[in-house]
């Protein structure tokens, strides 16, 4: 269908707004069953034995797309709603199905009563000078 | 030495995350700071709120709901290969204030952009951090054309408290921008000493 050369010119332009809800690809879910909210610094990290999610059919082309992203470069969760240019609520839900399919793991950033760890903080200062 | 995809049975690194968020009335220079500094264009996430119509949007004999779109920009400084730093510029609206608190979460602290011809503008971001013990510091955007005041000045017209730390910068000048994060990762420092001594003593 891509190679017929029509490229992007459709028969609606943006002002017709998504044609596809982005809440249709979660199947109408707003949360995930897996876990409390993904922070927007979590860490997403394909499984490294993670098969080839496309022969997965119950998986859509966005889980895909984020089993392929997070495998050579674990990404945030705020990267990856910028990069599939999805609403972070959906991505949320997306990562959630993927935890649970085992594709995927989620490192959880620093909890903030951890956060004032002296040494952390002062490798910041020296990693920010050293810019 | 093999490289590339022979190595895959390696996991890849994962990073250590930590946030700063960027507070400032609208069009105070929070994404020119990030843009500063950010390794990459910064990006921007957005999230789908649906609300009840307000009187705000005229929706006068409307009853449905509507769907809004709160934009956050961020940006992302790998410091090592196991440590990564996001700045994340809050939503200016104060109707997103909730979106605040998600962000402020775990937050390393907060650089609140203040610009001396509309000072008004940050009162609500420093507000926010003090109510809820998130360190702090004020950056003065020196904008070309604007008055310059003394750093003394602008805290007392702010009210602060002493301890918080106001610097003179300009959002889009990458060393001023790095001597402001620096100082609020002292300032975070010094800040959790205090607590914890308030806590032993």
């Amino acid at each position: 269908m891509s190679g017929d050369g029509q490229g992007r010119s459709h028969w609606f332009d943006d002002e017709a707004g998504p044609v596809v809800r982005p809440y249709a690809m979660t199947r109408g879910r707003t949360t995930s069953a897996a876990q409390h909210r993904l922070d927007l610094i979590a860490v997403v990290v394909t499984e490294h034995d993670a098969g080839d999610p496309e022969t997965d059919p119950t998986l859509s082309p966005e889980h895909v797309d984020i089993v392929g992203l997070c495998r050579d470069e674990p990404q945030s969760v705020a990267e990856l709603a910028a990069e599939l240019d999805l609403p972070i609520g959906v991505v949320r839900v997306l990562i959630g199905d993927l935890v649970h399919a085992e594709l995927v793991h989620v490192s959880r950033p620093v909890p903030p009563a951890e956060l004032p760890d002296e040494s952390i903080l002062r490798d910041v200062i020296n990693g920010l000078r050293a810019l | 030495m093999i490289f590339g995809r022979s190595e895959r049975g390696k996991p890849p690194v994962e990073p250590v995350t930590l946030k700063i968020l960027v507070a400032g009335g609208f069009g105070v220079g929070k994404t020119t700071l990030v843009g500063a500094v950010s390794e990459i264009r910064p990006l921007r996430t957005e999230e789908l709120l649906t609300e009840a119509g307000r009187p705000v949007d005229d929706t006068s004999g409307v009853e449905a709901k509507h769907t809004t779109t709160v934009a956050m920009d961020f940006g992302r400084i790998t410091l090592r290969e196991d440590l990564v730093l996001y700045l994340f510029g809050t939503p200016g609206q104060e109707r997103f204030w909730f979106m605040w608190d998600e962000l402020s979460e775990g937050a390393l602290g907060a650089v609140v952009l203040a610009d001396t011809r509309r000072l008004e503008d940050c009162f609500a971001g420093i507000d926010y951090f003090e109510r809820r013990s998130i360190p702090f510091l004020v950056g003065v955007n020196c904008f070309e054309g604007a008055a310059r005041y003394p750093a003394e000045a602008v805290r007392q017209a702010l009210d602060l408290d002493d301890d918080v730390p106001v610097l003179l910068c300009d959002a889009r000048d990458r060393e001023s921008v790095k001597e402001v994060l620096i100082g609020l990762v002292r300032h975070a420092m010094e800040y959790a000493a205090d607590r914890r001594q308030a806590v032993v003593g």
